[in-house]
């Protein structure tokens, strides 16, 4: 995956390296602004097995900042925050294997740099008693619950880099 | 024996003469039988699918589940650009200007449409509110649900979108709208179950081509939409994978 560049980021911005679970790793430049979750909305979007985008809908292509034709086929953790603790991930995975449904409040990253917090849902799909993809399903969250997060998050993340 | 045919309730009055128009069309299209049984509620159509009496039906998309894994039902085909959307109003003399407004122990007036009362429920999550620490006012129509908030009897409405823009301008001026969903990707889909599947491939050509014919469309127009779309397999299959997603 593409590194972000200054050309997409307005200034100020703050570079860190962001790695992912298959061992690749990218440029990220992050902007403290957040943009907030468009009311009555839901961002929805399916990925194969291997976690790539097969579908995204409009609000997803609105918030993420990129084109649908960059988003089909890229990794869903193009969106990936370098705040979310890899746990969270991890534990979605797990979930997923075990053929259930995940949910949980995720900090996402735009392509500009700023971010947007989301209350996700995530199932698999299954079709004749096998995994084939997964859908995924945003909505407006809680802003007690994201503060919540806000500060947990922050702890696990510590504990990860510890 | 006939077959029958049934309609998800939450369609405005004003379609009903539709409906039955679209069942006699439908019997000369196909050169069958078929009975419209329309029910009042959610509970007593779903009694009847449970039953085995329902061969056809204009389903809400809360109910495809049900239909497909349960009952054997298919897809055939889903309203042209037409989505299940909702509106979240109260009354306009309320000092509640945004959802982040709304308390708990608020009374919510709403019908018993499953899938508005999901998707209301889901734009109400950013102020902390479920259905712990709400009250739910249900009532058996959009109209009364209208009538609760311009009296004073609830603090918030749900409402089929089609619905709020069908009410007279009277209504509307006492209502005030917090949050019009714009979902899209929800919709309610045209099924055949088990005993009709001979008829499946004639009766999907003969929807799809409704659009193409000027008498036909006005059919169309009474029900509220302008034309079909294929639904297939896997369109449904999403459309249940959506609605999972969406159900706590």
């Amino acid at each position: 995956m593409e590194n972000m560049t200054a050309n997409d980021v307005p200034e100020p911005y703050e570079e860190r390296q962001i790695q992912y679970w298959d061992a690749s790793s990218r440029t990220v430049l992050l902007r403290d602004v957040e943009v907030p979750f468009p009311e009555g909305k839901l961002i929805v979007s399916r990925t194969d097995m291997d976690g790539k985008i097969t579908h995204c809908n409009q609000s997803f292509v609105d918030m993420s900042g990129f084109s649908e034709d960059k988003l089909i086929g890229e990794p869903h953790y193009i969106l990936r925050h370098p705040d979310m603790p890899a746990a969270a991930f991890k534990d979605l995975w797990d979930t997923m294997s075990r053929k259930e449904k995940w949910h949980g409040y995720v900090k996402n990253l735009r392509k500009d740099g700023a971010y947007y917090w989301v209350y996700a849902t995530v199932i698999p799909n299954i079709r004749n008693n096998e995994i084939v993809g997964y859908t995924s399903v945003r909505r407006k969250p809680s802003r007690n619950k994201v503060n919540e997060c806000i500060s947990l998050y922050a702890k696990m993340k510590k504990e990860e880099q510890a | 024996m006939p077959y029958t045919m049934t309609v998800s309730p939450d369609f405005p009055p004003t379609q009903i003469a539709g409906w039955y128009i679209f069942n006699t069309w439908l019997q000369k299209k196909l050169d069958i039988s078929i009975h419209l049984e329309l029910y009042n509620n959610f509970d007593e159509q779903r009694n009847a699918i449970e039953e085995n009496k329902i061969d056809l039906i204009f389903a809400n998309p809360f109910d495809a589940s049900m239909l497909v894994r349960e009952k054997g039902f298919s897809a055939l085909v889903k309203p042209d650009s037409k989505s299940d959307e909702v509106i979240i109003a109260v009354s306009a003399e309320s000092k509640v200007m945004e959802i982040e407004d709304l308390q708990a122990g608020i009374k919510i007036a709403k019908t018993d449409d499953p899938d508005v009362n999901m998707i209301g429920m889901i734009i109400l999550e950013p102020a902390d509110l479920d259905v712990q620490n709400t009250i739910s006012e249900v009532v058996d129509t959009y109209a009364i649900v209208a009538k609760q908030l311009i009296q004073g009897n609830s603090d918030v409405g749900f409402f089929l979108k089609d619905a709020y823009e069908n009410f007279s301008d009277l209504i509307a001026k006492n209502l005030r709208v917090l949050v019009s969903s714009q979902i899209d990707v929800i919709s309610h889909a045209f099924m055949a179950g088990p005993k009709v599947q001979e008829h499946t491939q004639a009766l999907q050509e003969a929807l799809i081509d409704m659009a193409n014919d000027p008498n036909e469309q006005k059919i169309l127009e009474s029900l509220g939409f302008t034309g079909w779309t294929i639904q297939d397999h896997e369109d449904t299959e999403f459309m249940i994978d959506l609605m999972e997603t969406l159900v706590n």
